[in-house]
């Protein structure tokens, strides 16, 4: 699948490292790389990878970053001014989206990213491309020196198409150290400059992308003539075949001139994109005229069928497809018991986002928010501090351990800085993995990527640091009447409380045959 | 690219192997020396949702999705599943059921996936050897035994 292939393109690239953070659809690229042979990691969250990954490319090799759309929000920090900065090796930012939203809380457009941050965007159509983009994507990256984004898309990364691999890279640099104060010391006086520079190298790539850049024009009818990226050239190239394609490759900085040239030269010129209308408000900005999807094709993932329409310039209604079984916690999960203590005493449950987001539906219908990740904390306080008494009283954040390790810690801070009248009370469901996206490991699971044994956060020890007065672990199914009893007596209390209840994913334990670093409070 | 395209849909509920048989059948197409695309749903870790897979092959595929109203073989490993996909069927599509197999002769019901690609296998012009080559690779080795009678079961009926 896609997702392979940019596994073997980094591996083709010489990168000395990948470092992410799992999110569907990307979460499988770095298991792979680490199958074969590639030097990989998980961190803590999408931030600390992309800086991970910026100083192994401060270092003069090359390096590359996993992660889901929405993990590019929480590095978005480290991209913009990695822009600026510049790197020495390479740095690719792989970045998943999920039009459709088949499993994610929203369906933004990454290629608005590269505009706003101002680095190169390319966008491959399937797996082949996959891997040739990303072997070019570091090429990109270490000759003009700046972070490059690859944007895949769930029907990039979970589709296999056939891959003609070439010879891998060599020749590539070691690691050393060169320093550069005025060029990685992002001071204004250093800052003013290097936005310059960014400018500069992007008005090189452009020119590069007219010339060089992997755009391809497949010669059909004259009569109609499309304009199309990623996965929708699939889409596109089997709904219209006798059609002439203009099909880009590197999206930002788009090759403006010849896909003007190729507007020109057609009778009827449509864009076809998913999400946003990116390329098209673009050709409109410098003069053109296109056609592009009615708004409600920006819903949603493309297929053959919506591609037909949006050429026909189709706008009834599309019809529902029937829904199928939702998925549910599994069965003998340990989440379960937690939901049902929390409808159990009527809680007003500020949630976040993993398996047990699941509670949230029929039947358990046992939480209230659920926005993004870490948010359970920020939320549930935000609750505490304004509603009356009584009702403040029902507010638990829960939020489960790898979402704790990623975006958890300064909610805690927080909630200890700050404290509610009625004080407040966080379970950290520990299921001992990061179950959501296949069971992948996180600082505090006491396992590295490839399951050997690592260092583990002790979650008790972080609580009483911050100065939690009541801290207490919990096993859910050995322990069901202390777990309920230590529950009902931090809502009474009017003070700081952190339950930790700790019982290992049914799938992680099955899956990986041996008893996870943890089972026991 | 005038070869048509044959598309197959695989649908069942998570844990049932629904991305085995789609591995299976894009490995076995790929040494056919066709063009193969597959497309998948992946993510959802909890088991017993519904969940479906493509698989198109041909002289030149393009859209790894099969397109509604061209699915030409719809696999589906339990009955239930049916209303989900009916309206992309066309009276061409030939569904394979469950029902279809004597399922009492299924020695290990985890097998299933297996016995219906052997139901598939009888409409496609491919040998039994090439399937089971296929099978063995993706499959581990102590599921073999299993997994070869599943396939008879569903090819031959026996
Ligand atoms: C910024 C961001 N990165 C990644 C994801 C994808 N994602 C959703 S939940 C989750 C982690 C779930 O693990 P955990 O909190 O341990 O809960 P579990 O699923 O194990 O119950 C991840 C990685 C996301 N939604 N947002
Ligand atoms: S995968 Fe693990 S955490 Fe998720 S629902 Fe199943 S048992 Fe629960």
């Amino acid at each position: 699948m896609g997702n392979e292939a940019v596994a073997l393109g980094a591996l083709h690239a010489g990168a000395a490292r990948g470092i992410g953070y799992p999110g569907t659809p990307s979460s499988e690229i770095l298991d792979v790389y680490n199958q074969l042979g590639g030097k990989a990691e998980w961190a803590p969250n999408e931030k600390v990878a992309a800086e991970v990954a910026l100083g192994v490319s401060f270092a003069g090799v090359r390096a590359f970053t996993t992660m889901k759309h929405v993990g590019l929000n929480v590095a978005a920090d480290v991209l913009f001014t990695a822009a600026y900065s510049g790197v020495d090796g390479a740095l690719v930012f792989v970045v998943a989206d999920d039009p459709g939203l088949a499993s994610s809380q929203d369906e933004q457009d990454s290629r608005r990213y590269a505009v706003a941050a101002g680095v190169p965007l390319f966008e491959p159509s399937d797996s082949q491309e996959a891997y040739d983009y990303t072997r070019l994507a570091f090429e990109v990256s270490e000759r003009w020196k700046i972070p490059v984004l690859l944007k895949l898309t769930t029907r990039v990364c979970h589709s296999g198409t056939i891959v003609m691999p070439r010879a891998p890279d060599t020749g590539l640099a070691a690691a050393h150290f060169v320093r550069n104060i005025p060029y990685r010391v992002m001071v204004p006086g250093h800052a003013r400059p290097a936005h310059r520079r960014l400018r500069q190298k992007l008005a090189e790539i452009a020119e590069w992308n007219e010339t060089d850049g992997p755009n391809q024009e497949i010669e059909g009818s004259r009569d109609l003539g499309i304009l199309v990226s990623g996965v929708a050239y699939q889409h596109a190239r089997e709904a219209a075949s006798d059609a002439s394609f203009f099909k880009v490759g590197m999206s930002y900085p788009l090759p403006m001139r010849k896909m003007l040239n190729f507007i020109e030269s057609v009778k009827r010129a449509v864009v076809i994109e998913e999400n946003d209308p990116v390329m098209a408000d673009a050709v409109r900005a410098a003069g053109g005229t296109i056609e592009s999807a009615p708004e409600m094709y920006r819903f949603g993932e493309l297929n053959v069928s919506r591609v037909k329409r949006i050429l026909a310039g189709d706008v009834t209604p599309e019809a529902v497809p029937p829904r199928g079984k939702p998925p549910q916690l599994c069965a003998g999960c340990p989440h379960g018991i937690t939901f049902d203590l929390l409808k159990k005493y009527n809680c007003i449950v500020a949630g976040d986002i993993g398996c047990y987001t699941l509670a949230a539906l029929p039947p358990l219908s046992s939480m209230d928010t659920q926005i993004c990740m870490g948010a359970s904390l920020g939320t549930g306080l935000g609750l505490r501090h304004v509603l009356p008494r009584e009702e403040a009283k029902r507010v638990v954040s829960v939020i489960g351990d790898s979402t704790f390790v990623h975006s958890g810690l300064t909610g805690l801070a927080e909630m200890t800085y700050n404290v509610p009248p009625t004080g407040h009370v966080l379970l950290i469901l520990d299921n001992t993995t990061t179950a959501m996206t296949g069971q992948q490991e996180h600082p505090g699971t006491g396992r590295l990527l490839d399951h050997s044994p690592a260092n583990q956060l002790d979650y008790e020890k972080i609580a009483r640091a911050m100065n939690v007065p009541n801290v207490g672990t919990f096993d859910p199914i050995r322990q069901p009447a202390e777990f309920e009893a230590a529950l009902v007596e931090a809502l009474a209390k009017d003070e700081l409380t952190v339950l930790i209840v700790r019982r290992p994913c049914i799938l992680a334990v099955a899956r990986k045959g041996v008893k996870p670093a943890t089972t026991e409070g | 690219m005038n070869e048509k395209v044959t598309s197959i849909k695989i649908a069942g509920l998570g844990g049932m192997g629904v991305l085995t048989s789609t591995q299976i059948l894009a490995d076995l197409f790929f040494r056919q020396g066709r063009d193969v695309k597959k497309a998948e749903v992946h993510g959802m870790s909890q088991r017993g949702g519904s969940i479906c897979s493509d698989v198109r092959f041909g002289k030149k595929v393009f859209s790894p999705m099969v397109p509604a109203g061209e699915i030409d073989f719809l696999v589906l490993f339990q009955d239930d599943q049916l209303p989900l996909y009916e309206a992309e069927c066309s009276p061409q599509t030939v569904i394979l059921k469950p029902d279809q197999i004597d399922l009492e002769k299924l020695g290990n019901k985890r097998a299933l996936n297996i016995a219906m690609l052997g139901l598939l296998s009888r409409y496609l012009d491919v040998s039994s050897e090439a399937w089971l080559e296929v099978i063995h690779e993706v499959l581990p080795e102590k599921l073999h035994q299993v997994n070869d009678a599943a396939f008879e079961l569903g090819r031959s009926g026996v």
